[in-house]
């Protein structure tokens, strides 16, 4: 591994040779919310100034520019009884992503496992990934983080630096040659003692400020032995089958498939659109049997997918602990929670 | 130095070392609607064909596989394969009208062209059965998956022992391939038929499948239990009562295989709509054990 330490006004520089050629994502500020606090949300970014480096947690992860919530799979030209099929992966351009948390990366690595690394790798997603130059930025955790609980606030590896303020200076984290070449642009030195010291007071007192928990000991078996649990119909009752929780979600990838002829008839689409496992007919089949009738037996499977199947399938929890989907539920419904009643600690 | 980042095209890219594997997730056989044979009211028997001469040569399939079937614009759905594997690029789909793609399919004629994506999952392990009795169990349109390995074990009869195919539907006007039954019994293939509900024209019995079974396990004895293979198809509250008829007489759990079914939109572990407990029934299943089946939460 490589490390460099910058000015903190070399990042500017290093921004602008980087959106002279290149179109660049990053956390900008939308306006605030009802109590005055800003929101934030990935977006293109032309200036410096527009990107907010100090962000929270953006309201929605990045997914639109990797798993977008409405794509073509393939598109049809329809000729009397035959057709013709094209397929296109909906990308013409690596983007670079500027400032992702170490959550949101985690999230991008649990979703390759699936979706790369697996049986049938989905070239939709992969033609994405493989072009997303990024760069991770440290962050401040919030209230509603429990990624330390997910093993999820630092990353490894599947980006392409990673920078953290050490207070004067930035400390970088280079992992791909790319990155090392772009990083010549500017004026970067090998840290010295002094800053491996102040590094690692930054990430100690970061670990202080984390509030939120997750106990995931022995979870796998906990949740099959408690998958008849009334707490499941607690939080079944309280659920809205919204499925905004899905929405929000970074490693939410679940998907329906639709497929319609234009009003021309000389051509059709076949369209893929997220979807959310709380919504009622997500397991429903022709004839009208449904899988999963109950919002609380939906809302059960949601977890059992993310701490239960994933866990046995990638020996880790399809779940980065970033608190998006407790912070946008509506009826308040939160994992740290959630996991605590079923553990029979509280409600 | 050069700043801006070259565009990786994942399809020509020639360090992907999977770049086969990506095109293949789209990629959809073309292929021809030979014939159309109406079985019942509600089901038609589909004759499918690759058009492609190459590719209909190398497409194989094992019995319990499924594929997917798509008209364009229209809709994609699983169907299992019902016909038997040695028609290389040729299949049968046993369908029947309930939505969408399913009652237009019934609209269309001979010639229409179609797209298969698969095949997809697990089988019945056939090779594993050989020298054994087979029951070859079917409630209503569970006959549909169970026609390829019955056409299987047609192709190799001399291979198993005992080989009995019990089947139950609710009225006698369901009962499915009616036309091939003095195949299957010339075949040396016990076969026994039983409905719900009788009309005036039914001389066979009445009542449920295990009824069958009771009175067949009266007759039989402990060695042929230990050397019997179940294959049983249906809907989950028949495969229940008939995987623990067989339980109770000693067929091992490990010795029954059932066929899953529930929502798909992939077929490739992706869409997750088919999961079931911790797994996907596209990719483990969705031809399962019932031991497996008994320990996957909401199975059954
Ligand atoms: C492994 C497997 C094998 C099957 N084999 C057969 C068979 O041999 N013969 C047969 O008649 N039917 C079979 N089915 C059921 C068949 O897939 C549904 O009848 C079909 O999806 C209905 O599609 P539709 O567009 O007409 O219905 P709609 O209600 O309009 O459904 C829209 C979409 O929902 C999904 N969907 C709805 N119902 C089901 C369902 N039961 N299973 C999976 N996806 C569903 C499909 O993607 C479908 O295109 C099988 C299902 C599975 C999972
Ligand atoms: S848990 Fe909350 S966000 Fe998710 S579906 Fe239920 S009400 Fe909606
Ligand atoms: S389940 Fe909730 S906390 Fe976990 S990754 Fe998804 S949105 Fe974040
Ligand atoms: S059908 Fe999509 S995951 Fe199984």
């Amino acid at each position: 591994m490589i490390f460099r330490v910058i000015d903190k006004e070399e990042l500017r520089k290093l921004f602008y040779i980087l959106v002279a050629d290149n179109t660049v994502i990053g956390p900008v500020q939308k306006g605030t919310d009802r109590d005055g606090n800003p929101i934030y949300v990935f977006e293109e970014v032309f200036y410096f100034k527009d990107l907010k480096l100090h962000y929270t947690t953006t309201k929605l992860p990045a997914k639109r520019y990797f798993l977008p919530f409405k794509e073509d799979l393939s598109t049809f030209r329809i000729n009397g009884n035959d057709w013709e099929k094209s397929v296109d992966y909906n990308i013409d351009r690596p983007y670079i992503f500027f400032g992702l948390h170490a959550c949101d990366i985690n999230a991008l690595n649990k979703l390759d496992k699936v979706l790369i690394e697996s049986v049938y790798p989905m070239p939709y997603y992969a033609a994405k990934r493989k072009n997303m130059f990024i760069i991770g930025f440290d962050c401040i955790p919030q209230p509603y983080c429990f990624c330390r609980s997910m093993g999820a606030d630092t990353v490894l590896h599947g980006f392409d630096m990673y920078i953290t303020d050490i207070g004067n200076r930035y400390f970088i984290e280079i992992l791909s040659d790319t990155a090392y070449n772009f990083i010549k642009t500017i004026n970067a030195k090998e840290p010295k003692e002094s800053d491996h010291v102040r590094y690692m007071k930054t990430v100690a007192e970061k670990n202080k400020k984390f509030t939120a928990h997750v106990d995931t000991t022995d979870l796998t078996k906990i949740l099959d032995m408690e998958f008849q649990s009334e707490v499941w119909e607690y939080w079944g009752e309280k659920c809205l089958a919204c499925g905004t929780c899905s929405m929000v979600c970074p490693t939410c990838y679940c998907y329906g498939v639709e497929e319609n002829v234009e009003i021309d008839l000389r051509s059709a689409r076949k369209t893929k659109h997220l979807y959310s496992c709380n919504l009622i007919d997500f397991a429903e089949v022709a004839g009208g049997h449904n899988f999963r009738f109950e919002r609380y037996v939906r809302l059960k499977y949601r977890y059992y997918h993310k701490h239960r199947g994933f866990v046995e399938a990638y020996e880790e929890s399809l779940c980065v602990g970033c608190g998006r989907c407790g912070e946008a539920c509506l009826a308040g419904i939160t994992v740290p929670e959630v996991i605590a009643s079923v553990r029979g600690e509280e409600k | 130095m050069d700043t801006q980042l070259k565009f990786k095209d994942i399809v020509r890219a020639e360090e992907h070392r999977r770049q086969d594997d990506l095109g293949r997730f789209e990629y959809s056989y073309k292929a021809e609607i030979t014939s159309v044979h109406p079985l019942t009211e509600m089901e038609n028997l589909y004759q499918i064909q690759i058009i492609d001469p190459e590719e209909r040569r190398n497409f194989k399939f094992r019995p319990g596989q499924f594929l997917m079937l798509e008209l364009p614009g229209i809709g994609e759905a699983p169907f299992s394969i019902s016909s038997s594997p040695v028609m290389h690029g040729t299949v049968e789909l046993c369908i029947r009208k309930v939505g969408n793609l399913t009652n237009f399919l019934a609209k269309v004629g001979r010639g229409t062209r179609v797209g298969i994506r698969g095949p997809f999952g697990t089988s019945f392990p056939m090779e594993e059965m050989h020298g054994q009795n087979i029951l070859l169990i079917a409630g209503g349109l569970g006959l549909a998956p169970l026609r390829a390995p019955i056409a299987y074990v047609q192709e190799n009869r001399s291979r198993f022992n005992n080989v009995d195919i019990i089947y139950g539907t609710k009225d006698p006007s369901q009962l499915l391939f009616t036309y091939q039954y003095d195949m299957w019994r010339k075949d040396d293939i016990n076969l026994h038929i039983i409905v719900e509900k009788a009309n005036k024209s039914w001389k066979g019995p009445v009542g449920m499948i295990t009824k069958i079974l009771e009175k067949m396990f009266s007759k039989r004895n402990d060695p042929f239990y230990k050397n019997t293979y179940a294959i049983v198809c249906g809907p989950p509250v028949m495969f229940k009562f008939v995987c623990n008829t067989l339980t109770e007489i000693g067929i091992p759990m490990q010795k029954m295989f059932v066929s899953l079914e529930r929502r798909m939109h992939c077929g490739m572990g992706k869409c997750c709509r088919c999961n079931v407990g911790s797994t996907y029934t596209c990719l483990k299943g969705p031809v399962f054990d019932y031991w497996t089946v008994m320990n996957l939460k909401e199975a059954i």
